[in-house]
């Protein structure tokens, strides 16, 4: 099928970019965009590592075509802090707590408690683990995982007036 | 060019302070580069041909039509392989593409290289492979019967006793004391564990660029980057030093990584097309493109007395190694020397078998041989504490094994092994009280999937121990090399060939080497076999004690030639080799020097199970552990170690299970092949037992496997609390616990 164009806009800025109909959001991101952060762990909708916002809320960019993010905005880990910047407080409390390891899993984790600390400012333990259950890591047991959470909720909080 | 791994960003910290991981600030951003996310301008894609057969005779492979479509660049076989036409990770009996024989489902045939990923998948399409169906050797036992897979016996001749059955990998025999002395009581027991699989998070992924001299760099996510380059080398008719391996971003590898994916075949697409090519397995084609955790049918007899003092034990082990040897060998070595699990016990009769069959080769996992025969071990123990009516913790108390004991290899063990330590520790934690019902479905067995009010619930308490050794055994020669580059201003740069794979080896050499030298300004270059030596391989639960002896001993080399010279830019590389350990006789199994291990370390741990029996669910409410760990380097590292390896044997108690059938994978996905999520998992309460390893550096021992080879056991310890059932299969499955 012939390639078609995608205009998206992807952590503030509009991407332009060309596509085959068949093509996953999470190919497009990486292969076409260059947004290698946001990672491909199972290509069905599993492991979660692929995990973007769209709109806002969580997707799985493995599960989504290219074409149907056109006229979208999306957010992947590279937007989550200005380069250069400080960090994001979830990225902060995820390097704090040890809440990774190899890092693979790592991106899609993050853009899950991002929506989560935006729904819940202050989440239970059950509901963190409910929540990121849909994302798996391999490394670390959650734990530490769970921990940064936390952490990320309290530092959330503080940053707010 | 991005085909280079993020250099991790600098932080302050010595040996012993909780730190933060060195490349946490690369992977939480993005930015840090994994094998998949390599790329580079005039980039091909390569993509692999695998046989449909578990068994079959190739008759013929056609590539003709596939090299006619589009973007096609090159379709290789056997024949294009230039030099060594079989390679192996420890034994050379694997075919680099089938040559006339395949042996098992997803064994590479052919390859091809595109412009594109899609135009490859349709070339392999094109490629006509005529193959004639052989009866496939599936079953373990059976195996030593049927017709031999292997008939020039790659393993044999290498030391090994001499076992003329067919299809065996090795045969070892430990006869240790008197095994026929009686006992009071005798329990006996029959065990199985299914294929477990690392399931690591990042497929593998390989970008190989021809230098244009003949020669190719390999950019790839690997366990061991100097042995990777000696396998390829000899298939590309090419010398060492023309072979290149870096270490990429890798995406965790618990074992999976040790042998070789794809270095060979992009190395191969490369040079055909003088461009670089990059190749990236999906996540079905992840389950056969690397070894797994081998299965085991395991038959014990525990003879004691009647105060529980173990007299004798015997053991039969057979081990499913699949199609290829990759490293069954030590594997067997593994499940034999630690089969007894860490008790004294004077005489006992070890019989470990690994066999070829046309199942998935299996070869390293996390545990690597202890992890099977710990869960049978320890079923034993806790039967045997019933049958004699004492206190499970007390029995393990009363054998516990400690220096200056022997193993039954005859090794005294010189070492630290705080086994009693550990276990009272570990029996020490407080288990949490039984919670009330109702409550939060996502608190019952099963989650909100437990359509009950939690009437079938029953609640058990398991206790486990569990050793294995640190660095490789039986006289293998077990080095590694670090380089250190003092600058004029004070600054320092480590060479290090170690593989960072998520555990944090990387940390580990910076922390020791501002401790060693006194500053901050340390940083580590590129891991590569370009610039230093071989480190060995991040496996084993060696990789902290041989990194930080080799960073340690180059910077005291260093500072010295700094102080003879005067001052100015030094360079130096040093090769640090733990105490050297000799192989087993092959026909007693016994030792033939001082030790065939270098050293051990134990873990015990204590798990809280809620059954529902009605529905056949478990929940892991709580673990408690306590673990040997020599020094902790990093206690907030070390923590995640535990974490993670319980995390993972938990996953074989409960639900990880690679299904077969005439040798075919069923369940190549995550959909399902199950792993624990964050529900599954309870928090790991941690004791730390630090008795410093006298012949290690600063007195570390490694810490990433004694979680794993406990945790299976002492989960399904607890289950049989729970259920009354004996459960002698892992994974337990809901048929098993339901009452």
């Amino acid at each position: 099928m012939a390639p078609r164009e995608i205009v998206v806009r992807v952590n503030g800025e509009e991407y332009r970019g060309s596509a085959e109909p068949r093509v996953t959001l999470v190919d497009f991101l990486r292969d076409e965009l260059g947004l290698t952060g946001t990672h491909v762990g199972c290509e069905h909708g599993v492991c979660g590592a692929c995990t973007i916002l769209m709109d806002g809320r969580t997707v799985r960019s493995c599960l989504m075509l290219a074409v149907q993010a056109e006229g979208h905005e999306l957010r992947t880990v590279e937007g989550l802090a200005p380069a250069d910047g400080p960090l994001h407080p979830i990225q902060e409390a995820f390097s704090e707590k040890h809440g990774l390891q190899c890092g693979f899993c790592t991106p899609g984790f993050l853009m899950t408690v991002e929506e989560l600390l935006r729904d819940d400012p202050d989440p239970s333990e059950e509901t963190i683990r409910s929540r990121l259950s849909g994302n798996i890591c391999r490394c670390t047991g959650y734990q530490n995982i769970v921990e940064a959470v936390r952490y990320a909720a309290e530092l959330t909080r503080e940053a707010a007036p | 060019m991005s085909a280079t791994t993020e250099r991790p960003r600098l932080a302050v910290g010595r040996i012993g302070e909780r730190l933060p991981r060195e490349d946490a600030v690369p992977k939480v951003t993005g930015e840090f580069s994994y094998a998949s996310d390599l790329s580079t301008p005039g980039m091909l894609w390569g993509d692999t041909l695998r046989s449909p057969h578990a068994h079959a005779r190739v008759v013929s492979i056609d590539v003709t039509a596939a090299l006619g479509l589009p973007g096609i660049h090159g379709a290789l076989t056997h024949e294009d392989v230039p030099g060594k036409k079989l390679y192996g990770l420890e034994f050379a009996d694997q075919p680099v593409l089938a040559i006339d024989r395949v042996r098992y489902v997803g064994e590479p045939v052919a390859l091809v290289v595109a412009e594109h990923p899609e135009q490859a998948r349709r070339a392999l399409e094109a490629i006509v492979v005529e193959y004639e169906p052989l009866e496939p050797v599936v079953d373990m036992e059976r195996a030593l019967e049927q017709e031999p897979l292997h008939p020039d016996r790659p393993t044999m001749g290498h030391g090994y006793r001499d076992d003329r059955r067919p299809n065996v990998v090795r045969h070892l025999v430990i006869r240790h004391g008197d095994p026929d002395i009686a006992g009071d009581v005798v329990v006996t027991g029959t065990y199985e564990l299914g294929i477990q699989d690392q399931a690591f998070l990042g497929p593998e992924s390989g970008l190989a660029i021809p230098d244009g001299e003949g020669g190719v760099d390999i950019h790839v996510a690997t366990q061991w980057l100097h042995v990777d380059r000696d396998q390829v080398a000899p298939c590309l008719d090419l010398r060492p030093e023309q072979v290149r391996l870096h270490l990429s971003g890798v995406g965790g590898s618990f074992g999976g990584r040790e042998d070789l994916s794809m270095q060979i075949h992009s190395a191969l697409l490369a040079l055909h097309t003088g461009r670089p090519v990059k190749m990236v397995y999906d996540r079905a084609e992840s389950f056969t493109g690397h070894v797994h955790r081998h299965p085991a049918r395991i038959r014990c007899e525990h003879r004691a007395t009647r105060d529980g003092r173990l007299t004798s034990v015997r053991m039969q082990i057979l081990l499913d190694g699949g199609a290829y040897a990759s490293s069954s060998t030590a594997v067997a070595s593994n499940a034999a020397s630690f089969g007894l699990g860490p008790y004294r016990v004077d005489n006992a009769l070890i019989e470990t078998t690994a066999v070829y069959t046309n199942n998935p080769p299996c070869g390293a996992m996390r545990g690597f041989g202890a992890v099977q025969t710990c869960f049978a071990a320890e079923a034993q123990m806790d039967q045997l504490a019933a049958e004699l009516g004492l206190d499970p913790v007390e029995l393990r108390l009363l054998n516990a094994l400690e220096p200056g004991d022997s193993l039954p290899t005859g090794q005294v063990i010189e070492g630290s092994l705080p086994t009693r330590e550990v276990i009272r520790r570990a029996a020490a934690l407080p288990v949490p009280d039984q919670e009330t019902l109702p409550r939060d479905p996502l608190r019952l067995p099963g989650g909100t999937g437990n359509t009950t009010t939690g009437e079938g619930i029953r609640r058990g308490v398991g206790f486990a121990l569990g050793f294995k050794n640190i660095c490789y055994s039986e006289g293998f020669d077990d080095f590694c090399a670090a380089r250190v580059v003092l600058h004029a201003d004070g600054s320092a740069v480590v060479h290090s060939a170690a593989a960072e794979v998520g555990q944090g080896v990387v940390g580990v050499m910076l922390q020791v080497a501002r401790t060693e030298l006194g500053t901050d300004e340390v940083t580590l270059a590129p891991h590569t076999t370009a610039t230093v030596g071989s480190a060995g391989s991040t496996s084993a639960s060696r990789m902290t004690w041989m990194a930080a002896g080799a960073v340690r001993d180059a910077c005291r080399a260093a500072l010295e030639e700094r102080e003879r010279r005067g001052g100015g830019e030094v360079d130096v590389e040093r090769v640090h080799r733990h105490p050297r350990t000799t192989p087993l006789d092959p026909e007693t199994g016994q030792i033939t020097g001082e030790r065939a291990h270098v050293a051990l370390a134990v873990a015990a741990m204590r798990v809280v199970v809620e059954v529902d029996v009605e529905l056949g669910l478990t929940r892991v409410v709580w673990v408690g552990t306590a673990q040997d760990v020599g020094k902790a380097v990093n206690p907030l590292a070390l923590e995640g170690q535990i974490e993670g390896g319980t995390a993972q044997g938990l996953g074989l108690a409960l639900m990880e299970e690679i299904v077969t059938r005439n040798g075919a994978i069923q369940n190549a996905s995550f959909t399902d092949y199950l792993i624990p999520t964050a529900l599954d998992m309870p928090p790991v309460e941690i004791e730390l037992v630090e008795v410093p390893e006298p012949d290690a550096p600063y007195g570390v021992k490694g810490v990433g496997e004694p979680p794993t080879v406990v945790s299976t056991a002492a989960i399904v310890s607890a289950m049989r609390a729970a259920t009354g059932r004996p459960l002698t299969r892992a994974p337990v499955r809901p048929d098993d616990i339901c009452l």
